[in-house]
C-alpha cells in the first residue's frame, strides 16, 4: 500500500485537469464560475496533501489556505458580482465551437503528458506526474483564453492558469514561500486591475465583449 | 609595471578624458587633446615595448561576466596595432589641437574623441569575447557619434544612418562567429577558445563571419559601401583615425580570430580572402580615380588598401593550411608592415585634406588649384604622402606593396593547382590596382595643388595651423623612414609574425646596406636606403644641372596657345578630364559609368551639357534588392502590429505549443 498517498496525489492533481476541461465546456458565465471554485478547491486539496506528503512544510499548508480563502472564496464571489452587475450571467460567448475545444484541450493533455514523462525520466514520480498534469492544467487555462471573448472569462481562465503554476510549484519539493506569496498576490493585484479595468470598458462600450475594443482602435493598418 | 598593465590604464585614462572634457571648461578643456596625444605617445611606447621584448603579459579586471572578469592580454600581435594605433591617434590628436581652435562646435566631437581611441585600445587589448564585443561597440558607437558631428547636413545625417546599419550588421556577424568559438560549454576566454579548436567546417563558418563583420568595420567590397559615406563626414583628424587606425582595428580583429584563435582553415578559405582583397583593391581605386570630393576619394583609397592588406592575409592564410610557415610569415609580415603604412600615409593625406577644406571651404577637387604656392609646407607634406600611398620607391608604400608581391610570386610552391593558377591572376589584379593608384593620385594632387586657382577661395587659401602641420610632418617622417629602413620595421613586426605563423622572416638588421632580404638573395631583394639615396642623388645632380646650365631667371610665358585659347582656370585640367581615360575604359563595365551629351536644338541659345555618371555596383547589385525585401517583410510584419487581443494570445498559444511539440518530437 506504498503507492496509496502517490496515487491519492494523481488523483487530486488529475481532478484538476478535469475542472480544466469542465471549465473549457461551460459556455455560460455563471456556471462557469461555479466550476472555477470547485478548481481552486481541488487545487487546495491537491496543494494540502503535497503539504502531507512532504511533511514538516508549514508552508505549502499556508498556500493551500491561500488559495481556498482567495481563489475558492474572494475572487468567484466578485467576479460573480461583476457579472450580476453587468446584466451578463446568461451570455453565450465562445468564439470555438465545444467540441473542437476539447477536443484541442484533448491533445494538449496528451502533449504534454508525453513531453513531461519523456523530459522527465529518472525523475521523483511523485514530482513527474504532478508536472505533467500542471503543464497539462496551464495550457488548458491558455486554451480557454484563446477561446473566449468574454473579458470575464479570460479572466477565469488566466486564474486557472495561476492554478497549474502553484500545483507544479508545490509538486517541486523546497519552493520557497516567498514565491508563492508573490505569486498570489500578483493574481489579487491582476484581478483587482482587471476587475476596475472591466467597469470601465463596460462604462464606455457597453458590453465587455472584447471585439468591441478593437472597433476604437486607432492604428490599424 | 608590465606593458599590459601600462595600456590598460593608458585605455582608461583615454576613455576618462571624454567625461573630462564635459566637465572641464576653459583652458583645462582645450588640453583635452594634448592630453590625448601623450597618452597615445605612451601607448605607442608600450606597444614598442611590448614588441621589442617579444613577451606576452595578461591581466583580469573583476568586470565584465562575474564568473570570466575581463581578461586583456597584450602579445605581439596586439603590440603591433598598439603601436600602430598609438602612433596614428597620436598625430590625429596633435593635429586636432589646431582643429580645436576653429572648430564651431568643438563640444561636438571633444567628448567623444579620446575616448574613440580608448576603446580601440580596449579592442586591442581584449582577450575575451564579452570584452571584446563591448569594447568593439563602443568604438563603433563612439565613431558614428564623430560621423555625426556635422549633423545638420542631411548627407552626413544619411552617411551617419548608413554607418550604423553597417556597423550593428557587423556587430551582429561578430556576435555570431564568437558564439560559434565559443563552442556549446560557453568558453568566452581566448584561451578556453584556443584550447577547443572546432572542426574544420565550423572554421570555415567562423572565417565567413569575421569576414562579415571585421570586413565590414574594414571596408571590405562589398560590405564597404558605408565607407566613402562616413569616413569623409567626420572631421578631417577623425577622419584619420578612422581611415588609418579603425580599419586595421578590424584587420587585426581578423588576424586575431584567423590565425591565433582559429586551427589552419581549409585552403578554399584562404583563397575566398584573396579574392576578396584583390577586388577590393581594384575597385576601391576606380572610385577614387573617378571620385570628385578630394576626402571620398581619399576613403575609396582606404577601401583599395584594405584589399591589398586581406589579399596579404589571405595568402598567409593559404600557406598557413598548406603548411608553409615562412611563407605565410612572409605574407603576413607584408600585411602587418603594409598595415603600419597605411596608417601613416592615409592620416598624413587626411590631415593634408582637412587642412585644405579648412582653407578653401570645400571638398571638391574642381574648386582647388594652385594651392602649392598658398600652402608650401602642406603642398610639400601631401607630395610625399601621395608618393607614399602610389607605392613608389623609396617611401614605404612601396617596400610593403613589393614585399605582397614577393609572397604572390611564391605562390607557385602552394600545393593546389586552383590556388597556383588564382593567386597570379589576383597579383594581376594587385597591380592594377597598384597603377591605378599612382593615377588616381596624380589627379588628385595635380588638381587640388598644381595648375592655377579655379576659385577665389583657392586663390586666397591660408596656410595650415602649425599643429597639423607638425602632425603631418611626424607622419611624412614616419613614411619617409619606414621606406628607407624597411629591415628595421620587420625586424620590430617579427615576433607577431612568429605569434601567428609559427615562423618569421629572417633578421634584416645585420644586411649589409640594410638590403631589403625576405626569402634569399636569388629570390629579390630591395635596398631602400640605396634606392633613396639614389633618387636624391640623381634628382639633385639633375637639379644642380638644369639650375647651373639654365638661366636663373623666372619667365611667365604663354604655353601653348591652342592648348589655352582663353586664360580661364576651367580651362584647366580637371578632375572629371583627368579621370575620362581611366572612367571610359574600365568604369563603363565596372561603375556602370555613362555620359549623356544633351544639345541645345538649332537656335537656342543655351548651353550644351554633359552629364557623366558613375556609380558603385555594391549598391545595386546588393543593397537595393536587399532594402526592397526589408521593405516587403517589414510590410508584411506591419500587419501583426493591429490584431486584436485574443489573436496575440493565440499567437503566443500556438507558439508555445509547437515549441512543445517540437520538444516532444526531437527532445
Amino acid at each position: 500500500m506504498a503507492t496509496l498517498p502517490i496515487d491519492i496525489a494523481h488523483l487530486l492533481a488529475g481532478g484538476l485537469v478535469l475542472m480544466s476541461f469542465l471549465m473549457i465546456y461551460q459556455d455560460r458565465l455563471s456556471a462557469l464560475l461555479d466550476v472555477f471554485t470547485a478548481h481552486a478547491v481541488v487545487l487546495a486539496a491537491s496543494v494540502a496533501w503535497q503539504a502531507h506528503l512532504q511533511g514538516d512544510t508549514f508552508h505549502l499548508y499556508l498556500t493551500a489556505l491561500i488559495a481556498l480563502a482567495f481563489k475558492g472564496a474572494v475572487i468567484p464571489m466578485a467576479l460573480a458580482r461583476i457579472v450580476r452587475r453587468l446584466g451578463i450571467h446568461r451570455e453565450v460567448e465562445t468564439v470555438v465551437g465545444t467540441v473542437p475545444t476539447m477536443l484541442a484541450g484533448i491533445g494538449l493533455a496528451a502533449l504534454s503528458i508525453v513531453l513531461m514523462m519523456r523530459l522527465t525520466a529518472g525523475a521523483d514520480p511523485l514530482a513527474r506526474e504532478d508536472l505533467a498534469f500542471a503543464l497539462t492544467v496551464v495550457l488548458l487555462g491558455l486554451l480557454m483564453m484563446v477561446t473566449r471573448r468574454n473579458a470575464v472569462s479570460q479572466v477565469v481562465g488566466f486564474m486557472s492558469l495561476e492554478n497549474g503554476l502553484i500545483l507544479a510549484a508545490a509538486g517541486a519539493r523546497g519552493m520557497p514561500l516567498v514565491v508563492e506569496i508573490a505569486v498570489a498576490f500578483s493574481i489579487l493585484i491582476a484581478f483587482i486591475v482587471i476587475g476596475v479595468f472591466l467597469f470601465r470598458i463596460r462604462e464606455r462600450f457597453d458590453t465587455v465583449d472584447l471585439a468591441a475594443l478593437d472597433e476604437v482602435r486607432g492604428d490599424r493598418a | 609595471m608590465p606593458p599590459v598593465d601600462a595600456a590598460a590604464l593608458i585605455a582608461g585614462a583615454l576613455l576618462a578624458l571624454g567625461p573630462a572634457a564635459l566637465a572641464f571648461g576653459g583652458p583645462a578643456r582645450g588640453a583635452i587633446h594634448a592630453a590625448a596625444t601623450l597618452l597615445c605617445l605612451l601607448a605607442a611606447g608600450t606597444g614598442g615595448a611590448a614588441l621589442l621584448t617579444g613577451t606576452t603579459t595578461t591581466l583580469t579586471l573583476p568586470i565584465g561576466l562575474p564568473w570570466l572578469g575581463a581578461r586583456l592580454a597584450l602579445d605581439p600581435l596586439a603590440a603591433v596595432f598598439v603601436l600602430l594605433l598609438g602612433l596614428g591617434g597620436a598625430a590625429a590628436s596633435l593635429s586636432s589641437i589646431g582643429y580645436y581652435r576653429h572648430d564651431p562646435a568643438p563640444l561636438r566631437s571633444l567628448p567623444f574623441q579620446p575616448p574613440f581611441l580608448g576603446a580601440m585600445l580596449a579592442v586591442l587589448l581584449a582577450a575575451d569575447a564579452f570584452s571584446f564585443l563591448m569594447a568593439w561597440e563602443v568604438m563603433s558607437l563612439l565613431s558614428w557619434a564623430l560621423v555625426m558631428v556635422d549633423h545638420r547636413d542631411a548627407a552626413t545625417r544619411q552617411a551617419g544612418f548608413v554607418y550604423l546599419v553597417m556597423a550593428a550588421f557587423g556587430t551582429l556577424a561578430l556576435l555570431l562567429a564568437f558564439g560559434l568559438m565559443a563552442g556549446p560549454a560557453g568558453g568566452y576566454g581566448f584561451d578556453a577558445i584556443r584550447a577547443l579548436p572546432p572542426a574544420p567546417l565550423t572554421v570555415a563558418a567562423i572565417l565567413g563571419l569575421m569576414l562579415l563583420g571585421a570586413g565590414s568595420k574594414a571596408g571590405l567590397v562589398p560590405l564597404h559601401v558605408w565607407l566613402p559615406l562616413a569616413h569623409p563626414a567626420a572631421p578631417s583628424p577623425v577622419s584619420a583615425l578612422m581611415s588609418g587606425v579603425m580599419t586595421k582595428v578590424a584587420v587585426y580583429a581578423f588576424l586575431r580570430v584567423a590565425f591565433d584563435l582559429m586551427p589552419p582553415a581549409p585552403w578554399w578559405a584562404g583563397s575566398a580572402v584573396i579574392v576578396l582583397g584583390a577586388g577590393s583593391a581594384v575597385l576601391g581605386i576606380l572610385l577614387a580615380v573617378v571620385e570628385a570630393d578630394m576626402k571620398r576619394a581619399l576613403a575609396c583609397s582606404t577601401i583599395e588598401n584594405i584589399g591589398v592588406i586581406f589579399a596579404a592575409t589571405g595568402l598567409a592564410l593559404a600557406f598557413r593550411s598548406g603548411g608553409m610557415p615562412a611563407l605565410a610569415a612572409l605574407a603576413l609580415s607584408a600585411a602587418l608592415f603594409h598595415a603600419l603604412n597605411h596608417m601613416a600615409m592615409k592620416s598624413l593625406l587626411f590631415l593634408g585634406a582637412g587642412a585644405v577644406l579648412h582653407a578653401t571651404g570645400t571638398r571638391m577637387l574642381d574648386r582647388m588649384g594652385g594651392l602649392i604656392h598658398r600652402m608650401p609646407a602642406t603642398a610639400a607634406l601631401m607630395l610625399l604622402g601621395v608618393t607614399a600611398i602610389a607605392a613608389l620607391p623609396p617611401l614605404n608604400g612601396f617596400a610593403s606593396e613589393w614585399l605582397v608581391f614577393q609572397a604572390v610570386l611564391a605562390s607557385p610552391a602552394l600545393p593546389q593547382s586552383a590556388l597556383q593558377m588564382l593567386v597570379p591572376a589576383a597579383g594581376g589584379l594587385l597591380a592594377l590596382a597598384a597603377a591605378l593608384a599612382a593615377a588616381a593620385f596624380v589627379r588628385l594632387y595635380g588638381v587640388a595643388f598644381l595648375g592655377r586657382p579655379r576659385t577665389p577661395e583657392a586663390a586666397a587659401a591660408p596656410e595650415a595651423d602649425r599643429a597639423t602641420l607638425a602632425a603631418m610632418g611626424a607622419l611624412a617622417l614616419l613614411c619617409l623612414g619606414a621606406g628607407l629602413l624597411p629591415g628595421l620595421v620587420l625586424d620590430l613586426i617579427a615576433p607577431a609574425a612568429r605569434q601567428l605563423t609559427g615562423a618569421a622572416l629572417p633578421a634584416q638588421a645585420h644586411q649589409p646596406w640594410l638590403t631589403l632580404i625576405p626569402v634569399s638573395a636569388a629570390r629579390g631583394t630591395y635596398n631602400g636606403l640605396l634606392v633613396g639615396l639614389f633618387v636624391a642623388l640623381s634628382a639633385g645632380l639633375a637639379a644642380g644641372v638644369i639650375h647651373r646650365t639654365a638661366s636663373r631667371r623666372l619667365r611667365r610665358a604663354p604655353a601653348w596657345d591652342c592648348g589655352f585659347p582663353q586664360s580661364l582656370p576651367d580651362s584647366q585640367y580637371g578632375a572629371g578630364s583627368f579621370a575620362q581615360p581611366i572612367r571610359r575604359v574600365l568604369g563603363r563595365t565596372l561603375l556602370n559609368a555613362r555620359e549623356t551629351v544633351h544639345m541645345p536644338p538649332p537656335g537656342d541659345p543655351s548651353a550644351a551639357r554633359l552629364t557623366v555618371t558613375a556609380a558603385d555596383p555594391a549598391w545595386a547589385a546588393l543593397y537595393a534588392p536587399l532594402g526592397r525585401g526589408v521593405n516587403a517583410t517589414a510590410a508584411y510584419a506591419n500587419r501583426f502590429q493591429a490584431l486584436s487581443i485574443r489573436r496575440y494570445l493565440s499567437l503566443v498559444f500556438g507558439s508555445l505549443v509547437l515549441l512543445l511539440l517540437g520538444l516532444a518530437l526531437w527532445g
